[in-house]
Protein backbone atom coordinates (compact mmCIF):
# COMPACT_ATOMS: atom_id res chain seq x y z
CA UNK A 1 0.00 0.00 0.00
CA UNK A 2 2.88 2.49 0.92
CA UNK A 3 4.20 1.60 -2.38
CA UNK A 4 1.23 2.92 -4.21
CA UNK A 5 1.82 6.24 -2.46
CA UNK A 6 5.46 6.77 -3.58
CA UNK A 7 4.71 5.60 -7.13
CA UNK A 8 1.33 8.49 -7.29
CA UNK A 9 1.90 11.67 -8.86
CA UNK A 10 2.70 14.73 -6.37
CA UNK A 11 -0.92 15.84 -6.59
CA UNK A 12 -2.05 12.72 -5.25
CA UNK A 13 0.36 12.65 -2.28
CA UNK A 14 -1.03 15.40 -0.93
CA UNK A 15 -4.35 13.47 -1.03
CA UNK A 16 -5.72 13.01 2.48
CA UNK A 17 -7.74 9.40 2.14
CA UNK A 18 -4.40 7.57 0.17
CA UNK A 19 -4.72 4.47 1.57
CA UNK A 20 -1.42 3.31 3.61
CA UNK A 21 -0.62 0.29 5.70
CA UNK A 22 -2.89 2.22 9.02
CA UNK A 23 -6.41 1.28 6.91
CA UNK A 24 -7.45 -1.71 7.38
CA UNK A 25 -9.80 -3.38 5.36
CA UNK A 26 -13.42 -3.68 5.80
CA UNK A 27 -13.96 -7.05 6.83
CA UNK A 28 -16.96 -8.57 5.07
CA UNK A 29 -19.01 -11.52 6.05
CA UNK A 30 -19.62 -14.43 3.73
CA UNK A 31 -22.29 -13.82 1.10
CA UNK A 32 -25.53 -14.97 2.23
CA UNK A 33 -27.57 -17.72 -0.17
CA UNK A 34 -27.15 -21.37 -1.47
CA UNK A 35 -26.79 -24.46 0.66
CA UNK A 36 -23.19 -23.17 2.65
CA UNK A 37 -24.90 -20.31 3.50
CA UNK A 38 -28.45 -22.09 4.78
CA UNK A 39 -25.83 -24.58 6.61
CA UNK A 40 -23.73 -21.73 8.13
CA UNK A 41 -27.70 -20.10 9.21
CA UNK A 42 -28.42 -23.66 11.04
CA UNK A 43 -24.97 -23.58 12.56
CA UNK A 44 -25.38 -19.39 13.90
CA UNK A 45 -29.54 -19.99 14.85
CA UNK A 46 -27.50 -23.49 17.36
CA UNK A 47 -25.12 -20.91 18.69
CA UNK A 48 -27.60 -18.44 18.93
CA UNK A 49 -30.24 -20.61 20.89
CA UNK A 50 -26.92 -21.72 23.25
CA UNK A 51 -26.35 -17.89 23.77
CA UNK A 52 -30.17 -17.39 25.14
CA UNK A 53 -30.32 -20.50 27.35
CA UNK A 54 -27.02 -19.41 28.88
CA UNK A 55 -28.74 -15.89 30.02
CA UNK A 56 -31.31 -18.82 31.94
CA UNK A 57 -28.80 -20.08 33.72
CA UNK A 58 -27.39 -17.21 34.52
CA UNK A 59 -30.07 -16.16 35.99
CA UNK A 60 -31.84 -12.45 36.38
CA UNK A 61 -29.54 -9.24 36.98
CA UNK A 62 -32.86 -7.13 37.30
CA UNK A 63 -32.41 -4.96 41.03
CA UNK A 64 -35.76 -4.48 41.76
CA UNK A 65 -35.72 -1.06 42.67
CA UNK A 66 -38.38 0.06 45.34
CA UNK A 67 -37.25 -3.05 47.01
CA UNK A 68 -33.54 -3.87 46.46
CA UNK A 69 -31.51 -0.70 46.23
CA UNK A 70 -28.23 -0.64 44.39
CA UNK A 71 -25.62 0.20 46.90
CA UNK A 72 -24.03 4.15 46.57
CA UNK A 73 -20.47 4.56 47.13
CA UNK A 74 -19.40 6.51 50.17
CA UNK A 75 -18.22 9.84 48.26
CA UNK A 76 -21.75 9.96 46.63
CA UNK A 77 -23.59 13.27 46.51
CA UNK A 78 -27.34 13.23 47.78
CA UNK A 79 -29.64 15.08 50.08
CA UNK A 80 -27.37 17.16 52.78
CA UNK A 81 -27.01 16.99 55.97
CA UNK A 82 -26.38 19.07 58.67
CA UNK A 83 -24.59 18.31 61.79
CA UNK A 84 -24.02 18.61 65.59
CA UNK A 85 -20.90 18.07 67.88
CA UNK A 86 -21.36 14.81 69.01
CA UNK A 87 -20.48 15.23 72.58
CA UNK A 88 -22.26 19.08 73.12
CA UNK A 89 -25.26 18.22 70.50
CA UNK A 90 -24.33 21.88 70.01
CA UNK A 91 -24.94 22.94 65.72
CA UNK A 92 -21.95 22.67 64.02
CA UNK A 93 -23.11 25.89 61.84
CA UNK A 94 -22.28 29.49 63.10
CA UNK A 95 -24.86 30.93 59.82
CA UNK A 96 -21.36 32.22 57.89
CA UNK A 97 -22.88 31.78 54.87
CA UNK A 98 -20.36 30.85 52.55
CA UNK A 99 -22.02 27.81 51.54
CA UNK A 100 -24.86 30.52 50.23
CA UNK A 101 -21.90 31.95 48.66
CA UNK A 102 -20.67 28.62 47.33
CA UNK A 103 -23.47 27.74 45.72
CA UNK A 104 -23.39 28.30 41.71
CA UNK A 105 -27.41 27.53 41.67
CA UNK A 106 -28.00 30.23 44.92
CA UNK A 107 -30.20 27.90 46.46
CA UNK A 108 -29.02 27.92 50.09
CA UNK A 109 -30.96 30.72 52.60
CA UNK A 110 -29.09 31.52 55.69
CA UNK A 111 -30.31 34.13 58.25
CA UNK A 112 -27.63 34.50 60.72
CA UNK A 113 -28.61 35.49 64.69
CA UNK A 114 -26.63 36.30 67.24
CA UNK A 115 -26.29 33.06 70.35
CA UNK A 116 -27.67 33.37 73.64
CA UNK A 117 -24.90 32.58 76.21
CA UNK A 118 -27.56 30.68 78.12
CA UNK A 119 -29.05 28.55 76.03
CA UNK A 120 -26.39 28.63 72.78
CA UNK A 121 -28.05 26.56 69.86
CA UNK A 122 -24.29 26.42 68.25
CA UNK A 123 -20.89 26.15 69.46
CA UNK A 124 -19.82 29.44 67.77
CA UNK A 125 -20.53 33.29 68.39
CA UNK A 126 -23.79 33.09 65.94
CA UNK A 127 -26.05 30.30 64.55
CA UNK A 128 -28.30 30.16 61.77
CA UNK A 129 -31.73 30.96 62.54
CA UNK A 130 -32.70 30.14 59.20
CA UNK A 131 -31.37 27.93 56.71
CA UNK A 132 -33.03 26.48 54.15
CA UNK A 133 -31.70 24.83 50.78
CA UNK A 134 -34.35 24.80 47.59
CA UNK A 135 -33.74 21.24 46.50
CA UNK A 136 -35.82 21.59 43.39
CA UNK A 137 -32.80 24.09 42.50
CA UNK A 138 -29.78 22.19 44.21
CA UNK A 139 -27.57 20.79 41.56
CA UNK A 140 -25.93 18.74 43.73
CA UNK A 141 -22.40 19.98 43.01
CA UNK A 142 -21.19 19.90 46.50
CA UNK A 143 -19.42 23.05 46.63
CA UNK A 144 -21.61 23.70 50.00
CA UNK A 145 -19.40 21.19 51.70
CA UNK A 146 -16.10 22.35 50.36
CA UNK A 147 -16.93 25.71 51.84
CA UNK A 148 -18.27 25.14 54.93
CA UNK A 149 -15.23 25.72 57.56
CA UNK A 150 -16.94 23.81 60.02
CA UNK A 151 -18.12 20.91 58.02
CA UNK A 152 -21.54 21.33 59.21
CA UNK A 153 -23.05 20.79 56.13
CA UNK A 154 -22.37 17.42 53.96
CA UNK A 155 -23.40 15.61 51.51
CA UNK A 156 -25.53 12.83 52.26
CA UNK A 157 -26.70 9.41 50.34
CA UNK A 158 -30.26 9.86 49.94
CA UNK A 159 -31.47 10.31 46.16
CA UNK A 160 -35.29 9.81 46.94
CA UNK A 161 -36.32 13.30 47.25
CA UNK A 162 -39.26 13.14 44.47
CA UNK A 163 -42.48 15.28 45.71
CA UNK A 164 -45.67 16.64 44.60
CA UNK A 165 -45.46 20.32 45.28
CA UNK A 166 -42.22 22.54 45.26
CA UNK A 167 -42.88 24.15 48.04
CA UNK A 168 -42.25 20.48 49.73
CA UNK A 169 -38.81 20.62 48.50
CA UNK A 170 -37.27 23.38 50.46
CA UNK A 171 -35.75 21.25 53.22
CA UNK A 172 -35.66 23.33 56.58
CA UNK A 173 -32.73 23.40 59.05
CA UNK A 174 -34.52 20.84 61.10
CA UNK A 175 -35.06 18.73 58.37
CA UNK A 176 -31.36 18.83 57.69
CA UNK A 177 -30.51 18.24 60.80
CA UNK A 178 -32.62 14.90 61.22
CA UNK A 179 -31.51 11.40 60.55
CA UNK A 180 -33.16 10.32 57.26
CA UNK A 181 -36.34 8.14 57.25
CA UNK A 182 -34.58 5.46 55.05
CA UNK A 183 -31.02 4.56 54.98
CA UNK A 184 -29.27 3.93 51.51
CA UNK A 185 -27.35 1.15 51.29
CA UNK A 186 -23.62 2.17 50.82
CA UNK A 187 -20.89 0.32 49.07
CA UNK A 188 -18.11 -1.46 51.05
CA UNK A 189 -14.46 -0.65 50.83
CA UNK A 190 -13.64 -2.25 47.12
CA UNK A 191 -16.99 -3.49 46.39
CA UNK B 1 -73.42 -35.88 2.28
CA UNK B 2 -70.53 -36.86 3.74
CA UNK B 3 -67.24 -34.84 3.25
CA UNK B 4 -64.64 -37.23 4.98
CA UNK B 5 -64.34 -40.60 6.57
CA UNK B 6 -64.35 -40.79 10.41
CA UNK B 7 -62.30 -43.07 12.13
CA UNK B 8 -64.35 -43.56 14.95
CA UNK B 9 -67.31 -41.91 16.26
CA UNK B 10 -69.57 -41.78 20.02
CA UNK B 11 -72.81 -40.81 20.65
CA UNK B 12 -73.57 -37.29 19.75
CA UNK B 13 -74.19 -36.00 23.26
CA UNK B 14 -70.46 -37.47 24.23
CA UNK B 15 -69.09 -35.52 21.03
CA UNK B 16 -70.51 -32.27 22.31
CA UNK B 17 -68.88 -32.67 26.18
CA UNK B 18 -65.29 -33.88 24.96
CA UNK B 19 -65.63 -30.80 22.74
CA UNK B 20 -66.65 -28.71 25.32
CA UNK B 21 -63.88 -30.23 27.82
CA UNK B 22 -60.72 -29.77 24.94
CA UNK B 23 -61.51 -25.96 24.10
CA UNK B 24 -62.03 -25.29 28.01
CA UNK B 25 -58.58 -27.27 28.43
CA UNK B 26 -56.75 -24.88 25.61
CA UNK B 27 -58.53 -21.81 26.22
CA UNK B 28 -57.23 -22.27 29.99
CA UNK B 29 -53.84 -22.91 28.70
CA UNK B 30 -53.59 -19.79 26.10
CA UNK B 31 -53.52 -17.67 29.44
CA UNK B 32 -50.83 -19.65 31.02
CA UNK B 33 -48.89 -19.92 28.00
CA UNK B 34 -48.91 -15.74 27.75
CA UNK B 35 -47.45 -15.70 31.02
CA UNK B 36 -45.05 -19.02 30.48
CA UNK B 37 -43.85 -16.42 27.68
CA UNK B 38 -43.67 -13.11 29.17
CA UNK B 39 -41.65 -15.06 32.27
CA UNK B 40 -39.48 -17.11 29.99
CA UNK B 41 -38.63 -14.33 27.69
CA UNK B 42 -37.74 -12.54 30.63
CA UNK B 43 -35.24 -15.05 31.86
CA UNK B 44 -33.93 -15.20 28.73
CA UNK B 45 -32.91 -11.68 28.70
CA UNK B 46 -31.97 -11.77 32.10
CA UNK B 47 -34.27 -10.10 34.01
CA UNK B 48 -37.98 -11.32 35.97
CA UNK B 49 -40.55 -10.68 33.51
CA UNK B 50 -44.66 -10.08 35.17
CA UNK B 51 -44.13 -10.70 38.83
CA UNK B 52 -46.18 -7.77 40.05
CA UNK B 53 -49.91 -8.98 39.61
CA UNK B 54 -50.50 -11.44 42.40
CA UNK B 55 -47.89 -14.08 43.91
CA UNK B 56 -45.20 -14.17 41.56
CA UNK B 57 -46.73 -12.33 39.02
CA UNK B 58 -49.51 -15.60 38.47
CA UNK B 59 -52.13 -13.08 37.75
CA UNK B 60 -51.11 -11.28 34.90
CA UNK B 61 -52.65 -12.75 32.28
CA UNK B 62 -55.82 -11.64 34.12
CA UNK B 63 -55.25 -8.43 34.51
CA UNK B 64 -54.17 -8.52 30.58
CA UNK B 65 -57.23 -10.00 29.58
CA UNK B 66 -59.48 -7.66 32.03
CA UNK B 67 -57.70 -4.49 30.75
CA UNK B 68 -58.58 -5.75 26.80
CA UNK B 69 -62.35 -6.23 27.76
CA UNK B 70 -62.73 -3.06 28.92
CA UNK B 71 -61.28 -1.29 26.44
CA UNK B 72 -63.22 0.68 23.90
CA UNK B 73 -64.66 -1.02 20.48
CA UNK B 74 -63.11 1.64 18.46
CA UNK B 75 -63.31 1.40 14.51
CA UNK B 76 -61.63 3.46 12.38
CA UNK B 77 -63.57 5.57 9.45
CA UNK B 78 -61.96 4.35 6.87
CA UNK B 79 -62.80 0.42 7.74
CA UNK B 80 -64.98 -1.60 6.01
CA UNK B 81 -68.01 -2.65 8.79
CA UNK B 82 -68.65 -5.88 8.44
CA UNK B 83 -65.54 -7.58 7.32
CA UNK B 84 -63.30 -5.43 9.98
CA UNK B 85 -65.81 -7.30 12.33
CA UNK B 86 -65.68 -10.45 11.05
CA UNK B 87 -61.96 -11.01 10.34
CA UNK B 88 -60.82 -11.44 14.33
CA UNK B 89 -63.98 -14.04 14.64
CA UNK B 90 -62.67 -16.46 11.58
CA UNK B 91 -58.87 -16.08 12.94
CA UNK B 92 -60.42 -17.73 16.31
CA UNK B 93 -63.07 -20.07 14.62
CA UNK B 94 -60.20 -21.92 12.67
CA UNK B 95 -57.62 -21.91 15.22
CA UNK B 96 -60.11 -23.25 17.27
CA UNK B 97 -61.59 -25.31 14.47
CA UNK B 98 -57.82 -27.44 14.24
CA UNK B 99 -57.70 -28.25 18.09
CA UNK B 100 -60.38 -30.97 16.91
CA UNK B 101 -58.11 -33.20 15.12
CA UNK B 102 -55.31 -33.20 18.16
CA UNK B 103 -55.10 -36.36 19.62
CA UNK B 104 -54.93 -36.49 23.64
CA UNK B 105 -55.25 -40.36 23.50
CA UNK B 106 -56.50 -43.53 21.74
CA UNK B 107 -59.73 -44.90 22.12
CA UNK B 108 -60.50 -45.13 25.89
CA UNK B 109 -62.66 -47.79 27.46
CA UNK B 110 -63.54 -48.69 24.12
CA UNK B 111 -66.08 -45.97 23.95
CA UNK B 112 -64.67 -42.43 24.42
CA UNK B 113 -61.75 -40.85 22.47
CA UNK B 114 -59.93 -38.76 23.22
CA UNK B 115 -59.64 -36.31 20.70
CA UNK B 116 -62.53 -33.88 19.26
CA UNK B 117 -62.65 -36.04 16.11
CA UNK B 118 -60.75 -38.60 14.06
CA UNK B 119 -61.24 -37.14 10.43
CA UNK B 120 -59.31 -40.19 7.96
CA UNK B 121 -57.99 -36.44 6.04
CA UNK B 122 -56.70 -35.66 9.39
CA UNK B 123 -53.61 -33.82 8.55
CA UNK B 124 -55.52 -31.70 5.63
CA UNK B 125 -58.08 -30.89 7.67
CA UNK B 126 -55.12 -28.64 9.68
CA UNK B 127 -53.68 -27.14 6.39
CA UNK B 128 -57.36 -26.48 5.17
CA UNK B 129 -58.17 -24.14 8.53
CA UNK B 130 -54.78 -22.96 8.36
CA UNK B 131 -55.72 -21.18 5.12
CA UNK B 132 -58.65 -20.17 6.47
CA UNK B 133 -57.10 -18.58 9.19
CA UNK B 134 -54.80 -16.35 6.44
CA UNK B 135 -58.40 -15.22 5.26
CA UNK B 136 -58.79 -13.77 8.64
CA UNK B 137 -55.23 -11.42 8.75
CA UNK B 138 -55.80 -10.75 5.26
CA UNK B 139 -59.18 -9.36 5.65
CA UNK B 140 -58.69 -7.99 8.84
CA UNK B 141 -55.77 -5.73 7.52
CA UNK B 142 -57.64 -5.22 4.10
CA UNK B 143 -60.41 -4.42 5.62
CA UNK B 144 -59.06 -1.42 8.03
CA UNK B 145 -58.82 0.72 5.35
CA UNK B 146 -54.87 1.22 6.44
CA UNK B 147 -51.64 0.85 5.06
CA UNK B 148 -49.70 -0.59 7.30
CA UNK B 149 -52.17 -3.31 8.04
CA UNK B 150 -52.68 -3.74 4.49
CA UNK B 151 -48.73 -4.47 3.69
CA UNK B 152 -49.33 -6.97 6.92
CA UNK B 153 -51.99 -8.57 5.08
CA UNK B 154 -50.02 -8.51 2.18
CA UNK B 155 -47.17 -10.34 3.86
CA UNK B 156 -48.99 -12.41 5.57
CA UNK B 157 -50.46 -14.41 2.07
CA UNK B 158 -46.97 -14.12 0.76
CA UNK B 159 -46.07 -16.07 3.93
CA UNK B 160 -48.42 -18.64 3.59
CA UNK B 161 -47.36 -19.34 0.42
CA UNK B 162 -44.14 -20.10 0.92
CA UNK B 163 -44.49 -21.61 4.03
CA UNK B 164 -47.15 -24.04 3.55
CA UNK B 165 -45.83 -26.09 0.85
CA UNK B 166 -42.98 -26.66 3.03
CA UNK B 167 -44.75 -27.63 5.38
CA UNK B 168 -47.15 -29.97 3.67
CA UNK B 169 -44.15 -31.68 2.18
CA UNK B 170 -42.23 -31.96 5.81
CA UNK B 171 -45.24 -33.70 6.50
CA UNK B 172 -45.62 -36.15 3.66
CA UNK B 173 -42.15 -38.49 5.04
CA UNK B 174 -44.54 -38.94 7.94
CA UNK B 175 -47.42 -39.59 6.39
CA UNK B 176 -45.38 -41.96 3.87
CA UNK B 177 -43.85 -43.50 6.82
CA UNK B 178 -47.02 -44.21 8.93
CA UNK B 179 -48.96 -44.87 5.71
CA UNK B 180 -52.15 -43.11 7.08
CA UNK B 181 -53.22 -38.74 7.53
CA UNK B 182 -54.67 -39.88 10.48
CA UNK B 183 -52.90 -38.09 13.57
CA UNK B 184 -54.68 -40.92 15.74
CA UNK B 185 -53.47 -43.90 13.44
CA UNK B 186 -49.78 -41.68 13.23
CA UNK B 187 -49.15 -41.19 16.68
CA UNK B 188 -50.45 -45.28 17.03
CA UNK B 189 -47.90 -46.10 14.16
CA UNK B 190 -44.80 -44.61 16.85
CA UNK B 191 -45.90 -46.74 19.56
CA UNK B 192 -43.85 -49.80 19.39
CA UNK B 193 -41.14 -48.26 16.58
CA UNK B 194 -38.86 -45.37 17.23
CA UNK B 195 -40.00 -41.79 17.57
CA UNK B 196 -40.29 -39.92 13.86
CA UNK B 197 -38.76 -37.09 14.67
CA UNK B 198 -35.35 -39.24 14.66
CA UNK B 199 -35.84 -40.79 11.00
CA UNK B 200 -37.52 -37.86 9.89
CA UNK B 201 -35.50 -35.20 11.55
CA UNK B 202 -35.16 -32.88 8.22
CA UNK B 203 -38.42 -32.99 8.32
CA UNK B 204 -39.33 -31.91 11.91
CA UNK B 205 -36.89 -29.20 11.57
CA UNK B 206 -38.17 -27.99 8.49
CA UNK B 207 -42.16 -28.25 9.54
CA UNK B 208 -41.02 -26.39 12.91
CA UNK B 209 -39.39 -23.75 11.00
CA UNK B 210 -42.45 -23.56 8.52
CA UNK B 211 -44.75 -23.57 12.12
CA UNK B 212 -43.38 -20.74 13.05
CA UNK B 213 -43.76 -18.66 10.04
CA UNK B 214 -47.05 -20.29 10.50
CA UNK B 215 -48.15 -18.93 13.26
CA UNK B 216 -46.57 -15.45 12.34
CA UNK B 217 -44.02 -15.97 15.66
CA UNK B 218 -40.58 -14.46 15.54
CA UNK B 219 -38.21 -14.96 13.52
CA UNK B 220 -41.20 -14.60 11.09
CA UNK B 221 -43.19 -12.32 12.60
CA UNK B 222 -43.11 -9.75 9.47
CA UNK B 223 -47.38 -9.50 9.11
CA UNK B 224 -46.89 -7.71 12.41
CA UNK B 225 -43.15 -6.10 12.38
CA UNK B 226 -43.72 -4.22 14.76
CA UNK B 227 -40.58 -1.98 14.20
CA UNK B 228 -41.86 -1.70 10.17
CA UNK B 229 -45.36 -1.85 10.78
CA UNK B 230 -46.64 -0.49 13.57
CA UNK B 231 -48.34 -3.61 14.15
CA UNK B 232 -48.65 -5.03 10.65
CA UNK B 233 -52.30 -6.65 10.10
CA UNK B 234 -53.87 -5.85 13.62
CA UNK B 235 -52.87 -2.07 13.81
CA UNK B 236 -56.18 -0.73 14.15
CA UNK B 237 -57.82 -3.28 16.13
CA UNK B 238 -58.48 -2.66 20.10
CA UNK B 239 -60.09 -4.02 22.87
CA UNK B 240 -61.08 -7.80 22.75
CA UNK B 241 -60.91 -7.66 19.11
CA UNK B 242 -57.11 -7.47 18.69
CA UNK B 243 -57.76 -10.13 22.29
CA UNK B 244 -59.00 -12.67 19.59
CA UNK B 245 -55.90 -11.87 16.91
CA UNK B 246 -53.53 -12.59 19.76
CA UNK B 247 -55.36 -15.79 21.31
CA UNK B 248 -55.59 -16.88 18.06
CA UNK B 249 -51.85 -16.71 17.39
CA UNK B 250 -51.34 -18.75 20.59
CA UNK B 251 -54.00 -21.42 19.90
CA UNK B 252 -52.47 -21.65 16.57
CA UNK B 253 -48.96 -21.99 18.33
CA UNK B 254 -50.71 -25.00 20.65
CA UNK B 255 -51.80 -26.41 17.36
CA UNK B 256 -48.81 -26.69 15.84
CA UNK B 257 -46.95 -27.90 18.73
CA UNK B 258 -49.74 -30.62 19.07
CA UNK B 259 -49.67 -31.97 15.35
CA UNK B 260 -45.95 -31.76 15.78
CA UNK B 261 -45.86 -33.61 18.98
CA UNK B 262 -48.61 -36.24 17.55
CA UNK B 263 -46.36 -36.78 14.21
CA UNK B 264 -42.67 -36.30 15.36
CA UNK B 265 -42.69 -37.19 18.98
CA UNK B 266 -45.06 -39.81 19.58
CA UNK B 267 -47.98 -38.53 20.60
CA UNK B 268 -49.16 -39.35 23.93
CA UNK B 269 -47.12 -42.10 24.08
CA UNK B 270 -44.82 -42.42 26.71
CA UNK B 271 -43.55 -44.06 29.82
CA UNK B 272 -45.74 -45.02 32.48
CA UNK B 273 -49.52 -46.13 32.88
CA UNK B 274 -52.44 -45.23 29.88
CA UNK B 275 -53.73 -42.57 31.69
CA UNK B 276 -51.19 -40.50 31.46
CA UNK B 277 -51.03 -40.39 28.19
CA UNK B 278 -53.23 -36.94 28.05
CA UNK B 279 -50.91 -35.25 30.04
CA UNK B 280 -47.94 -36.56 28.12
CA UNK B 281 -49.53 -35.09 25.13
CA UNK B 282 -49.51 -31.77 26.94
CA UNK B 283 -45.93 -32.32 28.61
CA UNK B 284 -44.52 -32.36 24.62
CA UNK B 285 -46.84 -29.93 23.32
CA UNK B 286 -45.53 -27.45 26.25
CA UNK B 287 -41.90 -28.53 25.51
CA UNK B 288 -42.33 -27.61 21.65
CA UNK B 289 -43.93 -24.07 22.82
CA UNK B 290 -41.36 -23.76 25.30
CA UNK B 291 -38.88 -24.08 21.90
CA UNK B 292 -41.18 -21.66 20.08
CA UNK B 293 -40.32 -18.84 22.94
CA UNK B 294 -36.75 -19.87 23.06
CA UNK B 295 -36.80 -19.47 19.30
CA UNK B 296 -38.46 -16.13 19.83
CA UNK B 297 -36.07 -14.97 22.15
CA UNK B 298 -32.74 -15.72 19.85
CA UNK B 299 -33.52 -14.90 16.38
CA UNK B 300 -34.27 -11.40 15.22
CA UNK B 301 -36.77 -10.78 12.89
CA UNK B 302 -36.08 -11.67 8.66
CA UNK B 303 -36.23 -9.31 6.34
CA UNK B 304 -38.73 -9.70 3.70
CA UNK B 305 -36.54 -11.13 0.88
CA UNK B 306 -34.82 -13.38 3.65
CA UNK B 307 -37.58 -15.15 4.65
CA UNK B 308 -38.88 -15.71 0.63
CA UNK B 309 -35.44 -16.80 -0.49
CA UNK B 310 -35.34 -18.97 2.78
CA UNK B 311 -38.78 -20.13 2.09
CA UNK B 312 -38.63 -21.11 -2.00
CA UNK B 313 -34.85 -21.81 -2.09
CA UNK B 314 -33.89 -23.79 0.90
CA UNK B 315 -37.20 -25.30 2.60
CA UNK B 316 -38.76 -26.36 -0.47
CA UNK B 317 -35.98 -28.16 -2.29
CA UNK B 318 -35.30 -29.70 1.51
CA UNK B 319 -38.61 -31.08 1.91
CA UNK B 320 -38.66 -32.48 -1.63
CA UNK B 321 -35.07 -33.69 -0.98
CA UNK B 322 -36.45 -35.18 2.28
CA UNK B 323 -39.77 -36.80 0.40
CA UNK B 324 -38.09 -38.17 -2.15
CA UNK B 325 -35.56 -40.07 0.04
CA UNK B 326 -37.92 -40.86 2.32
CA UNK B 327 -40.46 -42.55 -0.78
CA UNK B 328 -37.27 -44.36 -1.83
CA UNK B 329 -36.45 -45.33 1.63
CA UNK B 330 -40.33 -46.46 2.62
CA UNK B 331 -40.43 -48.65 -1.33
CA UNK B 332 -37.15 -50.18 -0.40
CA UNK B 333 -37.72 -51.64 2.95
Amino acid sequence: MSGRRAAGSEGRESFPYLPDDSVVSVQRGPEPGGVRGAYRAFGETLRGLKTTMARIVEGPVTIEYPEEKTPVYPRFRGRHKLHRFEDTGLEKCVGCSLCAAACPADCIRVVAAENDPDNRVSAGERYAAVYEINLARCIFCGYCEVACPFDAITMGHEYEMADYNRNDLIFTKEMLLAEPIVRTPLRNEGE
Amino acid sequence: MVAADVGFAEASWIMVVKSLVIFAVILGLVPMILLLERKLLGRFQARYGPNRVGPKGLLQPLADVVKLLSKEAYKPDAAVPILWAIAPALVILSATATLAIIPFGDVADGNVGLYGIDVSIGILYAFAFGSISFYGLLLGGWSSGSKYSFMGAMRSAAQLISYEISMGLALLGVIMMAGSLSLVDIANAQADTIWYVIPQFVGFLIFMVAGFAETNRPPFDLPEADAELVAGYNTEYGGMRFGSYFMAEYMEMVVVSGIAAAMFLGGWHGPGPDWLGPIWMLAKIMVLICLFIWVRATLPRLRYDQLMSLGWKVLLPLATLNVLVTAVLVVVT
